[in-house]
């Protein structure tokens, strides 16, 4: 999740002037060009200091291309582009990503957004995605888990639209116990798993002699008490 | 009719075809009967062979396949189809094999007839008929006749014995029914023995057994007021004796009776906690500890009076010696008035151990009962917490009860070990270690100030050394010292230092006690005091009056200690010190004097200091040390079999710590999940419910 951004420090740099043609063949030229789109794109958002886009950056990328920074579709770019840091895209996490996704403009990224997700939607790629936004919170070195707050907003961008109910019942359990202040990623993978696994909202088929988290255990014993 | 002779081989072929026709039809197989025309081929065929002249005159061959013939059949079908058979159907069996034989020899001897015109009056030998029944006699009956005997015996025993059964249940109770059914097993044993085959003797018993004992034997064990719980109650050990002789032959015969004996204890010992709960709640708090000591004395009672059934009664069998055990392990494992039941078994051994503990017993008695105590200790779950509040209770009964008997402590010790392992007692038996090199080092100190008199601290002093590993933990406070004190302790230290210097001492003032001479108006009395009461009353050397906020600056103490310190001192039974205002309470506001008019006719006294609540600390030390046995056993567990599924991980661990304490499955996953934090273990990428050791 993009962070908020902070003011920023210096001005954005001006879009750099086309390259003169040469004696190279076309098809290098074409993708010399398309790489220089890529990297004049980049630059566009880029904050010159760092050689990188900053979450300032980021969101003035976010309103050009009509999203809110919040969208869990900028999540989904950051999966693509496999950014290490939240918040900042390197110039090699750009031109790699833009050059996967097939975009070299603002306008075919802003198409590609769509095509994006129905790309995280598949089996193959969805846990992947969904270990990605984990990780993706880790903000400080040796971090291993993410506070409560930021985990329930998480849930509710990721899981939220496919499984409504169940997120709304885990995120309000969550915010009232108190066993636990922070989630690590074996309880976070398997969030998913109870999602896509356990009948809801009866919970029959949950078992708390399996290898389920304890935090999932009192999930459900809340739940049931709660539904007696 | 030809005149070829016909050989014995094609007639008999020929005459074997009949005959296994005429099984077919005894068999019940369909089969057409026989007509005229075959009647007449089979009679014809024995005719000629019989007529033909010799050497082709088959008449004895014939002759003796006709028995054959009987035996064949008997032997390959009627006995196997008699001896898988018993009792009853084998009578029936036996009733439809006669019939059919009879018939068969009807048949056969129609169809060999000509046999009995001529040959066998020449020969004088025994008619076919005779012949046939023969057979039947030598082959069936002989093997079966016992056989017979018996079932028709015990099919009727088993008829009489199950009409007297159904009168005496009814009228008669649980102890004389039993009695009679003693009875009649041993006449109708006698009788056997008499005249009937001795194999007879356990089909017969079986089905005596069976009528009087088993038919019956709900209602028999659950009658009111004489049956199996009744008996139990009331001590009726003969009965409950003969109960056993009776079940215990018939296969899970006891079964019945271990399943009233089980519930019974555990009503008993669930009502015993019961009353200790509501005595509680009725009385006065004064009397708590009380209750609780009563309830363990009388679960001791009832163990002593169940295990007796057991050994007595019940021929020490395992199946009530189970029974016993998961009946305690149920009611010895509730909390009573929000006590453990092992906190309570300690406090128990500490009264019966402690000088001036509430009993005052024999040597003898304080063993046979330690024993027991420790007997129960099986029964409970959380031994772990009975060692925590043992150990705790231990120190105080080491550091200030000191001329308890040492042997008894010893024993106990000893009896735990064997009940609980080494690891349970090496603690404690490193405390009365202590002690004993405490003395020793007491005496090298005493040597030590000898020969140095200018270190004497003015002041005699004790010091014990204890090893922090095996005592419970203390808090030290900065107390402030008394500057008399201050001095003792570093000549100590100066003496622990020619000793050895690889030590740290840190003193624990709230375990010290101090002999004060009081120089009051009326008379100088000895004050026996802890280390801190000392503190504050020294303080009173140098002021007549202070605050209590004076004497909390002064010492360096909590708010909690020092309102427990000074109401010791000023409210209790002894007024060492008079406060102002002269309420019951001490307030932050309070004046203190020393009370020169205090006195008492003793000249030594012993102020008391009550000791602060400990439970709460014993819980949370347990528990944090339950947390590193379960993160142990894991580890351990994980290392040697590298991969393992959640429910066996979760299973050997409670196995492993069994002996110590039942794990919660929660505090289980809890720690397993603090092991994958701290990468020590991974969950399985493809299957959930595996875990992985991570070197």
């Amino acid at each position: 999740m993009p962070p908020r951004a902070s003011k920023r420090k210096s001005a954005p740099p001006n879009s750099s002037s086309v390259t003169s043609s040469d004696g190279r063949s076309v098809s290098s030229k074409a993708k010399i060009k398309g790489l220089e789109k890529i990297d004049r794109l980049f630059n566009t958002y880029a904050n010159s200091s760092f050689g990188m886009i900053d979450p300032e950056g980021i969101e003035a990328l976010c309103s050009d291309l009509g999203v809110d920074y919040t969208d869990v579709r900028i999540l989904m770019l950051a999966w693509k582009l496999k950014a290490e840091k939240q918040g900042y895209f390197t110039q090699d996490e750009w031109q790699t990503g833009l050059k996967a996704l097939g975009v070299d403009s603002l306008s075919k990224l802003k198409k590609a957004l769509s095509d994006l997700e129905k790309e995280v939607e598949k089996p193959s790629n969805y846990e992947d995605f969904y270990t990605y936004a984990f990780r993706y919170c880790l903000t400080e070195e040796k971090q291993k888990s993410v506070d409560i707050e930021s985990i329930c907003e998480l849930l509710n961008l990721v899981l939220g639209v496919q499984f409504r109910p169940q997120i709304d019942s885990l995120i309000e359990y969550l915010k009232v116990q108190n066993d636990y202040k922070v989630i690590n990623s074996d309880q976070w993978i398997n969030f998913l798993r109870f999602c896509k696994e356990i009948s809801f909202p009866d919970l029959e088929n949950y078992d708390a002699i399996q290898a389920w988290p304890l935090i999932l255990d009192n999930y459900v014993e809340w739940m049931r008490e709660k539904h007696s | 009719m030809e005149n070829k002779a016909i050989g014995l081989d094609k007639g008999w072929d020929y005459m074997q075809k009949g005959i296994t026709k005429l099984k077919r039809i005894l068999e019940g197989l369909p089969e057409p009967p026989f007509t005229s025309e075959e009647y007449m081929m089979l009679y014809t065929t024995i005719y000629n062979m019989c007529t033909q002249k010799p050497p082709h005159d088959h008449s004895q061959q014939l002759y003796d396949k006709y028995r054959e013939a009987f035996e064949e059949y008997i032997s390959s079908t009627v006995l196997p189809s008699l001896r898988e058979k018993h009792d009853e159907f084998m009578l029936r069996e036996l009733a439809k094999r006669w019939a059919n034989h009879k018939v068969m020899v009807r048949w056969l001897s129609r169809f060999f007839h000509y046999l009995d015109r001529y040959f066998i009056a020449r020969r004088s030998l025994p008619t076919l008929n005779e012949v046939g029944l023969t057979c039947f006699r030598d082959l069936v009956y002989q093997e079966v006749h016992a056989k017979v005997k018996d079932a028709v015996i015990t099919l009727d025993t088993g008829a009489y014995y199950s009409r007297k059964a159904s009168s005496w249940i009814e009228e008669d109770s649980c102890p004389d029914y039993m009695l009679k059914s003693e009875e009649c097993l041993k006449k109708e044993r006698d009788r056997v023995s008499h005249y009937l085959h001795s194999s007879s003797e356990t089909k017969l018993s079986e089905k005596v057994q069976n009528e009087l004992l088993v038919a019956y034997a709900n209602r028999l064990l659950e009658k009111e007021h004489s049956g199996c719980r009744p008996l139990l109650r009331d001590d009726k050990v003969e009965d409950l004796s003969r109960m056993y002789r009776l079940y215990c032959k018939i296969p899970r015969g006891l079964d019945p009776v271990a399943n009233i004996f089980k519930p019974h204890i555990t009503a008993e010992g669930t009502a015993l906690v019961q009353q200790a709960e509501d005595a509680t709640s009725n009385q006065a708090s004064s009397a708590t500890g009380v209750q609780e000591q009563v309830l363990i004395r009388r679960t001791i009672e009832l163990h002593d009076k169940y295990m007796a059934y057991v050994t007595d009664c019940f021929q020490n069998h395992t199946l009530f010696h189970k029974a016993l055990k998961e009946a305690f392990e149920v009611f010895c494992n509730k909390t009573v008035t929000g006590n453990s039941s092992a906190e309570l078994l300690a406090t128990f051994c500490d009264n019966i151990l402690k000088k001036g503990g509430s009993e005052k017993l024999s040597d003898e008695v304080i063993e046979e009962t330690l024993e027991k105590v420790v007997k129960l200790l099986a029964y409970i779950s959380d031994k772990d917490l009975f060692a925590e509040f043992y150990r705790k209770k231990l120190a105080r009964r080491l550091l200030f009860d000191r001329s308890a008997n040492d042997d008894h402590k010893r024993s106990i010790l000893t009896k735990l070990k064997q009940q609980c392992g080494g690891q349970f007692t090496s603690k404690m038996e490193g405390m009365v270690t202590d002690l004993t090199l405490a003395r020793e080092n007491q005496a090298n100190y005493e040597d030590y100030l000898r020969s140095n008199s200018a270190a004497h601290p003015g002041i005699d002093l004790t010091v014990t050394v204890l090893t922090t590993g095996f005592w419970p933990s203390y808090k030290s406070f900065d107390l402030n010292l008394p500057a008399e004190m201050v001095k003792c302790v570093e000549v100590f230290r100066g003496f622990y230092e020619t000793k050895t210097k690889h030590r740290k001492l840190t003193w624990i003032y709230s375990l010290g006690t101090c002999h004060i001479n009081g120089k009051f108006e009326q008379k100088i009395i000895e004050l026996i005091v802890l280390t801190y009461q000392a503190a504050v009353l020294l303080l009173f050397n140098a002021s007549d009056r202070l605050s209590y906020s004076e004497i909390m600056a002064h010492l360096n103490l909590t708010h909690d200690d020092l309102l427990r310190l000074l109401h010791s001192l000023s409210c209790a039974k002894y007024k060492i010190l008079s406060k102002e205002p002269n309420t019951k309470t001490i307030s932050h506001g309070d004046y203190f004097e020393f009370n020169s008019k205090f006195t008492d006719k003793l000249r030594r006294i012993k102020v008391p200091l009550p000791p602060v609540d400990e439970r709460k600390k014993v819980v949370e030390d347990v528990d944090k040390d339950r947390r590193y046995a379960i993160d142990a056993a894991l580890v351990r567990i994980m290392k040697s079999r590298k991969v393992l599924g959640h429910q066996q991980l979760v299973s050997e661990c409670v196995e492993q710590l069994s002996r110590m304490f039942k794990p919660d499955i929660k505090a289980i996953k809890k720690r397993m999940e603090d092991l994958i934090t701290r990468d020590y273990l991974e969950r399985d990428k493809e299957n959930q419910n595996m875990f992985r050791y991570l070197a």
